[in-house]
């Protein structure tokens, strides 16, 4: 891992009474892209607006590079914010907006036209700096955005959902784009997001938030493959989560029925909740099937089908290549391998609610 | 398509006969006793020329520079007013807005009169000052008594078009600015000021014109001591009966006008450029 380059520290933030971030510690390192992501409400944007500046902790620290930046003024932060409405200024053009915070800093006319070129080059936007941004597309007003911010080679750039306003398709391509300026800049992003599966597709590390507490910090496939908590189960991904005891290692007591495992080390006879994805379950003749049941629905989603099993007494969401027939007789079938455990939250505090 | 615009124009007649009859007419009424040869009868530029005396010019200068000097404080008292409105939106915020559009409901020459009994000899302010010791001022049936109360009256004409235009500046356009490396004031002379440009403009307009053309406020605050241009028109078609005059002098002061009215739709059209609409 990378040096360390922000660290919130025991940070505390609420707005009229209401809590919404409670000593919160999170390093960022240098290079990283880090997400955060949770539902709405959650304190992902709060954070970006402390690491900003735009707000102030109630308590706690914010270190910059092994600064305190805590009370430090938005504008001699070493960060840059793209905004998620792109927040461009009307009233001047393209190569103005992006040369707003050079001419600030009192940079040459030359050096100001060379980075004009080069960012609008790495945006995808040659040519672009005497458009009128007032006329541009979302998306392209979206790069103009990011170009103003990278221009101030900033040490961290932060990113305020700002792919929400785009289309589908258009979403998925700046998506990529924005790995690769990412590549090319070589700083560290910090990236705030609901959608999931933006998270999983662009990041280093992602950062699950639910109600002002991180949930679970790891890299993509870490916090899909291996959900620490229900929360983190059900915001990413599809999953059926289902009450089950923990006879002993490697043995889950599931809907009746003992059910081998790979987990280890949460005792004897505790309770848990047991996380399966619809993409892990198997189906089968109804003999040979650990549980058996009927299908309820069938969903075509484009490359997969949605299979509504009711078996054990559990609606099972299932994911298929190959369709099945509504009202069926089948078999559930579940790999040890696929079978996630993950300890029952401890405090109502921390009890995982999904907005959803 | 023509059905729906013959009943806009059916819906529209209503005001295009009140238009006529009360707009148009007396605007013509105006420009044809200002042109009005009385003795030869044809038309004439005699009243015009009239004007041009130095009595007149100085009336007319002197409502010209009191008309802007009133703008200018409007609009420095309407400013921070407005960016503090924009900062608070709830309850307390719409209170003090309240407060400073209330002149705009009460009738002007009541609002008057009472500065007349503040600022008078034995007014209020005077009472005062002679009941802690301090020497009397002379204000009333003075210029500063004239700007006191354009101020009072217009300010609300400065505050609405204003708060509009502040208003719809985003606060994450002003962080953006900051965001960027710029301090508060750097923020706001090159972010906030221009992007409310429109609402100074419209806002100056809507101040400059009626502080321009009133007669109100300077026959009661400036006696017959400082003689407005908005007076003479009104003394030459009241008491002198020199209707041609008079006609002349309010043409010249519709010049004004034009050219003020000019400027803000010069500066909406630029804005309306500016944000363009894609071919």
């Amino acid at each position: 891992m990378e040096k360390e380059l922000l660290r919130l520290e025991r940070v505390n933030k609420s707005y009229d009474g209401r809590q919404i971030l409670e000593d919160l510690d999170l390093t960022i390192h240098e290079n990283e892209f880090v997400t955060l992501l949770g539902p709405s409400g959650c304190g992902k944007t709060t954070i970006l607006r402390l690491i900003g500046g735009f707000e102030t902790p109630d308590s706690g620290k914010i270190w910059f590079d092994g600064q305190d930046i805590t009370h430090l003024q938005p504008e001699k932060r070493q960060v840059n914010t793209v905004f998620q409405k792109y927040s461009l200024f009307s009233h001047m053009d393209v190569a103005e907006n992006i040369a707003f915070g050079l001419k600030l800093k009192g940079k040459s006319a030359s050096y100001i036209r060379d980075k004009i070129k080069y960012a609008l080059k790495l945006v995808n936007l040659d040519g672009y700096e005497h458009a009128r941004v007032t006329q541009m597309s979302g998306g392209q007003q979206q790069r103009i955005a990011i170009a103003r911010a990278i221009v101030n080679e900033p040490k961290v750039l932060l990113l305020d959902e700002p792919l929400s306003a785009l289309d589908l398709k258009l979403r998925q391509n700046m998506q990529r784009e924005l790995v690769k300026i990412k590549r090319e800049l070589g700083i560290t992003f910090v990236f705030v997001t609901h959608d999931q599966e933006e998270a999983l597709s662009m990041s280093d590390t992602v950062v699950v938030m639910n109600q002002g507490w991180i949930q679970q910090i790891g890299t993509p496939e870490n916090v899909y493959n291996e959900p620490e908590n229900a929360f983190v189960a059900d915001f990413i991904g599809d999953s059926n989560i289902i009450d089950g005891i923990m006879v002993r290692d490697k043995l889950v007591h599931l809907l009746g029925k003992d059910i081998p495992c790979i987990n280890t080390g949460f005792g004897e006879n505790v309770p848990v909740d047991v996380q399966i994805r619809p993409e892990d379950i198997q189906i089968c003749a109804p003999e040979d099937g650990q549980f058996t049941g009927r299908i309820k629905q069938v969903v075509f989603k484009g490359t997969v089908y949605d299979i509504t099993i009711e078996a054990g007494g559990f609606e099972w969401l299932v994911q298929t290549i190959t369709g099945h027939e509504q009202g069926k007789e089948v078999g559930i079938k579940l790999a040890a391998s696929n079978i996630q455990i993950m300890a029952k939250p401890e405090s109502e505090d921390e009890e995982a609610v999904s907005d959803e | 398509m023509n059905e729906r615009l013959s009943s806009q124009r059916f819906l529209a007649l209503p005001f295009g006969i009140w238009a006529t009859l009360f707009i148009v007419l007396p605007l013509f009424f105006v420009l044809w006793n200002g042109l009005k040869d009385v003795e030869n009868g044809g038309f004439t530029l005699v009243h015009l020329q009239t004007v041009l005396q130095w009595e007149y010019l100085k009336a007319l200068g002197l409502s010209v520079e009191l008309a802007l000097i009133s703008t200018f404080i409007c609009l420095v008292l309407a400013y921070p007013l407005c960016l503090i409105l924009r900062e608070r939106k709830e309850s307390r915020g719409l209170l003090v807005f309240v407060l400073f559009l209330l002149p705009l409901w009460m009738n002007s020459l009541l609002t008057t009169m009472a500065w007349q009994t503040i600022l008078e000899k034995h007014g209020l302010i005077n009472m005062f000052l002679q009941s802690v010791g301090l020497p009397e001022v002379h204000i009333i049936n003075t210029p500063l008594a004239i700007i006191i109360g354009m101020v009072y009256n217009f300010l609300p004409y400065m505050v609405l078009p204003l708060y509009v235009a502040i208003n719809r500046i985003d606060s994450s356009i002003i962080e953006a600015a900051r965001d960027l490396g710029a301090n508060p004031y750097q923020t706001f002379r090159r972010v906030l000021l221009p992007l409310s440009m429109p609402g100074i403009v419209s806002g100056s307009t809507m101040v400059f014109i009626p502080a321009l053309t009133t007669f109100v406020i300077s026959a009661l605050l400036g006696g017959n001591k400082v003689l407005l241009v908005g007076n003479i028109i009104e003394q030459e078609f009241t008491a002198a009966y020199d209707w041609q005059l008079g006609s002349a002098l309010s043409m010249v002061l519709m010049v004004f006008i034009i050219l003020n009215i000019l400027l803000e739709a010069f500066t909406d059209n630029g804005e309306q450029a500016k944000k363009g609409v894609r071919p």
